[in-house]
């Protein structure tokens, strides 16, 4: 246990001074990724005409919660993991006595660490620019929404993570997974919350692993209604999970027989 | 009894099938419609045997293969068929105590981070590889010692010299204390000092720890001061596997003749006495067959007004040069085992 706390603790301690290296790229990727403040815009006028669901300052409080979640499950693995790959940087790393992914799970968790005060600027100036995007969560919506956000981080990532694995057999893994990110964008709830879709598409949505990742997580941090007990989404969420993990797994191992250092 | 080999190559082959186009757009909608490829054979029934503590170099032109047989030996490649046992352990089944006893420096690879002091990389190596605290700062002590590195580990990588960095990309990748090491071009880029520097260091980490080096290098100096044995690769063969010194018995069975003239002499009058490499004024040098030596310094001495004469072997990286750059001239793909080295027995 001791090695592998020691582990922990070096990666943590690494890779957190690396990204307080990198904390000018890390805000401009912060400020990259205010997708959800943009469809904010879009919504809360929507929401002033009263043809909708929610009201504007629902709309407001819902993609706040997006904002703040997006910050927390943010994932870029595949295109370290295809550099990786494409340039046989990722030689050494299968050379050691540890899986190369727990490197990137470092350098994500690390990232998390840099990035909170500027998302806790940025959310302040929010809160204090737009008086409807304030609501006061319980400490049960908080812990809540915090292990939904964890849980759906985890997903996100290791279904990125499948994704990269494809660098193994094209070097264009990246594309392969923006498509899977625009079915993302649309069916998680970051274009919109799930309560304005019609049932058919939300019964769609419902199907995927997308509205784990968004749209639940923010229901919880708001203290909403999900439409299906707690339970229920904790578990589906963690069934996505370890059905991605199996797939994930699986890849690995067909993978690495395969991998060849290209570029190397 | 013959010391157990602790690499083991044994009809080692690599085959990768690669897409064929042919250019412009009409190449790029046939290869799109109806793709073609060809089968490169990287590498074709490669056989050796290393013992525990010997140095040796692995040579042979750009894509000869080394850096692949390389890879299947660290288990980074599959081979298509073929074996590799190294210290008893098949390479590709990745297992810890295999990866903890190995390592491999592509000296055009990095493993450090980019942007942190190197102490940082080191770290993380300390922690994969489970070294007390206080095991791995009396290692770094050590190894900044023997490499002459010390405060260059507290300065982030991108601002280190290349010599800097190569040194301490290698104790990154020895940090583990290895006993079995593939250096692939480690001196490649280095200054003449940087790399006497490595040489020097891959010399005594091999004495210290009986450590096990397989070698490549487009630099021969790097073989001829660590290497009594060479493994030569051509076009995924390998064609030799012997002595170094065996490479010029077996490559180059001429001797080369420097003469000092009282008089200079016109080419043509020199011709007759063999292949006239070089004239420098009163200085000319001879490239002359083994068989023909005796007659040809007979003649020599008989006919030229000479001030001195020396005879010796050819330069090695004149040899393996010439050897490279005009092909095997039907040489066999049977290793030849010249020096009577083969499995080693050159340990240090």
């Amino acid at each position: 246990m001791s090695v592998v706390l020691r582990r922990v603790r070096t990666f943590l301690s690494v890779y957190n001074a690396l990204m307080m290296e990198m904390r000018a790229e890390i805000v401009l990727w912060m400020l990259a990724t205010t997708f959800p403040l943009i469809m904010m815009g879009v919504w809360y006028q929507a929401g002033e005409s009263g043809k909708f669901a929610l009201t504007a300052a629902a709309f407001a409080q819902y993609f706040t919660a997006l904002f703040i979640i997006r910050q927390f499950t943010i994932v870029w693995v595949i295109y370290e993991f295809e550099g990786d790959v494409l340039q046989g940087r990722l030689s050494p790393y299968l050379l050691q006595p540890i899986d190369p992914v727990w490197r990137y799970v470092a350098q994500h968790t690390a990232e998390r660490f840099t990035r909170m005060p500027f998302v806790a600027v940025l959310v302040g100036v929010l809160l204090v620019m737009v008086p409807d995007t304030r609501w006061s969560p319980g400490a049960g919506d908080l812990l809540l929404g915090a292990l939904l956000t964890y849980l759906a981080f985890v997903l996100r990532f290791i279904i990125q993570y499948t994704f990269a694995l494809l660098a193994f057999w094209t070097e264009r893994a990246v594309a392969v997974e923006n498509l899977w990110f625009m079915v993302y964008l649309f069916l998680s709830g970051l274009l919109g919350p799930l309560d304005v879709y019609s049932p058919t598409m939300r019964t769609i949505a419902m199907a995927t692993p997308f509205p784990y990742m968004m749209y639940f997580p923010a229901q919880a941090l708001l203290g909403r209604d999900p439409g299906m007990p707690w339970l229920w989404v904790l578990a589906i969420l963690a069934g996505w999970i370890v059905l991605f993990l199996v797939i994930n797994r699986l890849l690995w191992r067909v993978a690495l027989k395969r991998y060849s250092a290209m570029g190397a | 009894m013959p010391p157990m080999p602790i690499i083991a190559a044994k009809d080692l082959c690599k085959h990768y099938r690669v897409g064929e186009r042919d250019p412009g757009v009409k190449g790029f909608l046939r290869h799109f419609f109806k793709r073609k490829y060809k089968t490169v054979e990287a590498v074709k029934g490669v056989t050796f045997d290393i013992n525990p503590g010997e140095m040796v170099g692995f040579l042979g032109p750009n894509g000869a293969g080394k850096t692949t047989v390389l890879k299947m030996l660290t288990g980074l490649i599959h081979p298509t068929s073929g074996s590799a046992v190294i210290d008893g352990r098949v390479p590709f089944h990745r297992e810890t105590a295999f990866l903890k006893s190995i390592t491999l420096v592509m000296g055009q690879k990095q493993q450090l981070i980019w942007d942190l002091p190197a102490m940082d990389s080191l770290r993380i190596n300390a922690s994969v590889y489970d070294i007390p605290q206080p095991e791995f700062e009396a290692r770094i002590k050590e190894l900044s010692n023997m490499l002459s590195l010390d405060g260059e580990l507290k300065k982030p990588v991108r601002k280190l010299s290349l010599g800097e960095r190569m040194k301490a990309e290698l104790m990154a990748a020895l940090v583990h204390q290895p006993t079995i090491l593939f250096l692939d071009e480690p001196t490649l880029g280095l200054d003449v000092n940087a790399q006497a520097a490595v040489r020097d260091f891959l010399r005594d980490y091999n004495r210290k720890y009986n450590a096990t080096i397989l070698l490549t290098s487009h630099y021969m100096a790097d073989i001829t001061a660590l290497c009594e044995r060479v493994l030569m690769i051509h076009e995924g063969n390998l064609i030799y596997d012997g002595s170094l010194d065996g490479v010029t018995q077996r490559f180059a069975p001429y001797r080369e003749v420097r003469l000092e003239l009282c008089e200079p002499l016109e080419k043509r009058e020199l011709e007759k006495y063999g292949e006239v490499e070089s004239i420098e004024g009163r200085e000319v040098r001879f490239i002359v067959p083994q068989e023909n030596l005796t007659s040809a310094m007979n003649r020599m001495l008989a006919e030229l007004a000479i001030v001195d004469l020396a005879v010796s072997d050819p330069p090695i990286e004149q040899i393996i040069g010439k050897l490279f750059k005009e092909g095997m001239n039907g040489e066999g793909t049977e290793a030849r085992r010249d020096g009577g080295t083969k499995g080693g027995g050159q340990g240090a």
